[in-house]
C-alpha cells in the first residue's frame, strides 16, 4: 500500500479534531488547552506540507514555516497571560475561570 | 523616487513601515525612560497614528500592489485603514485617565495599541491567505495582552485568558480552512482562488466554512460570539472601547474582502452561511441583551447584533451591499466610541460605575452627558433622523435589492426588539429618581462624547461625503 495525500489529510483531520476536543472537553488545566492549540496548528502544518508536496508548489511550505513561527509567539503570549492569571488567583484549573459567567 | 527591496515596491507599505518603526521608537523611549514616560508615549502614539492615517491618504490614488500581489492598497483598504487608525487614536485619547493612576502607568499599553493597529492595516490590505493569517495574529497577539493589561484585577486577567484561548482556537480554525482552500485551488492569492474556484467542490466549501468560522470569531458573530460578553465586561473600559472599534473594522474588512474577491463565483455557498450568521447574530444580540444589568455586557450583546446587521449588507454580495457594510461599520464605530466614552465618564467618588441602575436620574445630575448618551442610544436603536438609521437603511435596501426580502424583514423585527433595551436605558436616565451626583467629566472624554454625539445628530444634514467615499471604496472590490 502506498501512502497518498488522503492518508496525510486523514491524520491531520484526526489531530485537528483531537485538538479541538481537547479545548472543549478538558476540565482540569489551562496548560492542556495550550497543548491542544499547538496540536491544532501542527495538524494544519501537516495539511499544508502534504498539499505542497502533492501540488509541487513551494508556497505551502513557506506558509507552514510562518505558522510555526507565529505559533511560538502565540504560546509565549499565552504562557505570559497564564502567569499573570496564576499570580492573582493561585490556580490555573479550568473550572476556576468563572468570575464572569458566559 | 522609488523604494525597492529585492525588486518589490515599498511605496504601498510605507504607512505600515512608518507605524511599525514608530512603534519600535516608542518602545525604546518607554524602555529607557521607565514608567514615568507613559503620558509622553501615549501622546506620541496618537500623533503617530494620525501621521500614518495621513500617509495612507497621501499615497498615489488607484490600486497599488506589492509583494507579488499579497499586499493590496485600494480605495477599500484606504477607507478601512483610516477608520481603524481613527478608532485606535480615539481609544488612546480615552485611556489617558486609565493610565494616569500610579499603579497603572504602563507605557506598553500605547505601544501594544500601535502594534495591533499595524496588524489591522496588514489585515485590511491582505491579498492572500498568508497575509490574512500574519495580519490577524499581529493584531490578536497584541489584543490578548491589552485585555489583561490591568494586572491587579482578576477580572481583567480572566478576560485576557478567555480571549486568548478562544482567539487561538479561532486562528486554528481559520488556518485549517486556509490550508484546505490552498489544497483544493493550488494557490493562496485571492485572485488565483477566484479563478480556480468556479465550481464549489466539497473540499473547497469545507475549507470556506472553516475560514468563515475563524473570521466570525474575530468579528464576534453568532455562533462564535461566546467570548464577547466576558471579555467586554472583564477588560478595562478603554480596552473594551478599543475592542469594539478598531479590531471590528479590520475584522469586517477582511471578511468582506475574502468573500467578495476570493469567492465571487461560489456566492451560492457562502451566501447561505452569511445569511444564517446574520440572522443568528441579530436575534441573539437583541434578545440576550434584554436581561443585562452591566452596561459593558449590554454593549457586548449590542455589538453582536450590530455585526449581524452589517453582515446583512454583505450577504447581498453586490457593490451596493458592500457600500452598506462600509457605511454601517463607519457609523457604528462613531456610535460605539461615543457610548463607551460616556461609560468611561461615569464615575462616582473616583470609582468607575458600570451598572445600568447607576445611570438613574443622570438627566438631573449631568444633563449634557445624559442628552448625548440618550442620542447615542437612539442612534444605536436606529431611530431616524440619527446616523444609526441611515446605517441600517443602506444595508436593508441592499438586501432587498438582492432578493433577500425575508432577511431584511427579520432584520427590521430584531432591530425593534433591540430598541427596547436602548430605550430602557433612556428611561432609567430620564425618569428614575437620581442617585448622588457623578464626578465631573474629564476634558478629553467629554470632548469625544460631544464629538460622537454631534456627528450622530447632524449626520443627516450632510451625509454625502461618507456615502460617496464608501461607494468608491466598495467599487474597488469588484
Amino acid at each position: 500500500m502506498t501512502v497518498g495525500l488522503g492518508h496525510y489529510l486523514s491524520v491531520a483531520a484526526i489531530l485537528f479534531t483531537i485538538g479541538t476536543l481537547g479545548i472543549f472537553l478538558n476540565r482540569r488545566n489551562v496548560i492542556i488547552i495550550l497543548m491542544s492549540i499547538e496540536l491544532m496548528l501542527l495538524a494544519v502544518n501537516i495539511n499544508l506540507i502534504a498539499f505542497s508536496t502533492f501540488l509541487n508548489d513551494i508556497v505551502g511550505q513557506v506558509f507552514a514555516l510562518l505558522v510555526l513561527t507565529v505559533a511560538a509567539a502565540e504560546a509565549a503570549i499565552g504562557l505570559a497571560v497564564l502567569v499573570v492569571y496564576f499570580r492573582n488567583r493561585g490556580s490555573i484549573a479550568v473550572q476556576d475561570i468563572n468570575l464572569m459567567k458566559g | 523616487m522609488t523604494f525597492e527591496i529585492a525588486g518589490y515596491q515599498l511605496l504601498p507599505v510605507l504607512p505600515e513601515l512608518l507605524l511599525l518603526t514608530g512603534g519600535m521608537v516608542l518602545l525604546m523611549i518607554g524602555a529607557y525612560g521607565g514608567q514615568r514616560t507613559t503620558g509622553l508615549v501615549t501622546v506620541l502614539a496618537v500623533l503617530l497614528l494620525g501621521a500614518t492615517g495621513a500617509a495612507v491618504l497621501m499615497l498615489p490614488a488607484g490600486r497599488l500592489e506589492t509583494f507579488g500581489g499579497s499586499f493590496v492598497l485600494d480605495d477599500f483598504a484606504r477607507f478601512m485603514k483610516v477608520l481603524a487608525l481613527g478608532g485606535s487614536a480615539i481609544t488612546l485619547i480615552l485611556s489617558r485617565e486609565f493610565l494616569s493612576e500610579p499603579s497603572r502607568r504602563i507605557f506598553e499599553f500605547a505601544v501594544l495599541v500601535v502594534l495591533s493597529s499595524a496588524g489591522m492595516m496588514v489585515l485590511i490590505s491582505a491579498g492572500d491567505l498568508i497575509m490574512v493569517y500574519l495580519g490577524l495574529e499581529l493584531m490578536s497577539l497584541a489584543l490578548y495582552v491589552v485585555a489583561a493589561s490591568n494586572r491587579e484585577d482578576p477580572k481583567s486577567n480572566e478576560a485576557g485568558m478567555k480571549y486568548f484561548v478562544l482567539g487561538a482556537l479561532s486562528s486554528g480554525m481559520l488556518l485549517y480552512g486556509a490550508s484546505l482552500v490552498y489544497g483544493f485551488t493550488g494557490t493562496v492569492s485571492f485572485t488565483g482562488i477566484a479563478a480556480a474556484a468556479k465550481d464549489g467542490s466539497v473540499g473547497l466549501v469545507f475549507g470556506l466554512v472553516f475560514l468563515l468560522a475563524g473570521l466570525c470569531f474575530k468579528v464576534s458573530a453568532v455562533p462564535f460570539h461566546m467570548w464577547t460578553p466576558d471579555v467586554y465586561e472583564g477588560a478595562p473600559t478603554p480596552v473594551t472601547a478599543f475592542f469594539a472599534s478598531a479590531p471590528k473594522v479590520a475584522g469586517v474588512a477582511v471578511f468582506v474582502r475574502v468573500v467578495l474577491t476570493a469567492f465571487p463565483d461560489v456566492l451560492q455557498q457562502w451566501q447561505q452561511i452569511v445569511v444564517f450568521v446574520a440572522i443568528a447574530s441579530m436575534a441573539l444580540g437583541s434578545f440576550a441583551a434584554i436581561g443585562q444589568k452591566n452596561i459593558k455586557r449590554l454593549m457586548a450583546y449590542s455589538a453582536i447584533a450590530h455585526i449581524g446587521f452589517a453582515l446583512v449588507g454583505l450577504s447581498a454580495g453586490t457593490a451596493e451591499g458592500a457600500q452598506g457594510v462600509l457605511v454601517y461599520i463607519a457609523i457604528y464605530v462613531v456610535m460605539t466610541l461615543g457610548a463607551f466614552s460616556v461609560i468611561l465618564a461615569m464615575r462616582r467618588n473616583g470609582q468607575a460605575i458600570e451598572q445600568i441602575s447607576d445611570f438613574a436620574g443622570l438627566s438631573r445630575t449631568n444633563p449634557q452627558l445624559a442628552f448625548f448618551f440618550g442620542m447615542l442610544m437612539f442612534s444605536l436603536a436606529g431611530i431616524p433622523p440619527l446616523a444609526g438609521f441611515f446605517a441600517k437603511f443602506y444595508v436593508f435596501v441592499a438586501a432587498v435589492k438582492a432578493g433577500l426580502i425575508a432577511l431584511a424583514v427579520i432584520g427590521v423585527i430584531t432591530s425593534v426588539v433591540g430598541a427596547y433595551y436602548y430605550l430602557a436605558i433612556v428611561k432609567v436616565m430620564y425618569f428614575d429618581p437620581p442617585k448622588t451626583a457623578v464626578d465631573p467629566v474629564r476634558f478629553e472624554v467629554g470632548g469625544v462624547v460631544a464629538a460622537a454625539g454631534l456627528l450622530n445628530l447632524l449626520f443627516f444634514v450632510y451625509p454625502a461625503p461618507l456615502i460617496s467615499a464608501a461607494g468608491v471604496a466598495a467599487k474597488s472590490l469588484f
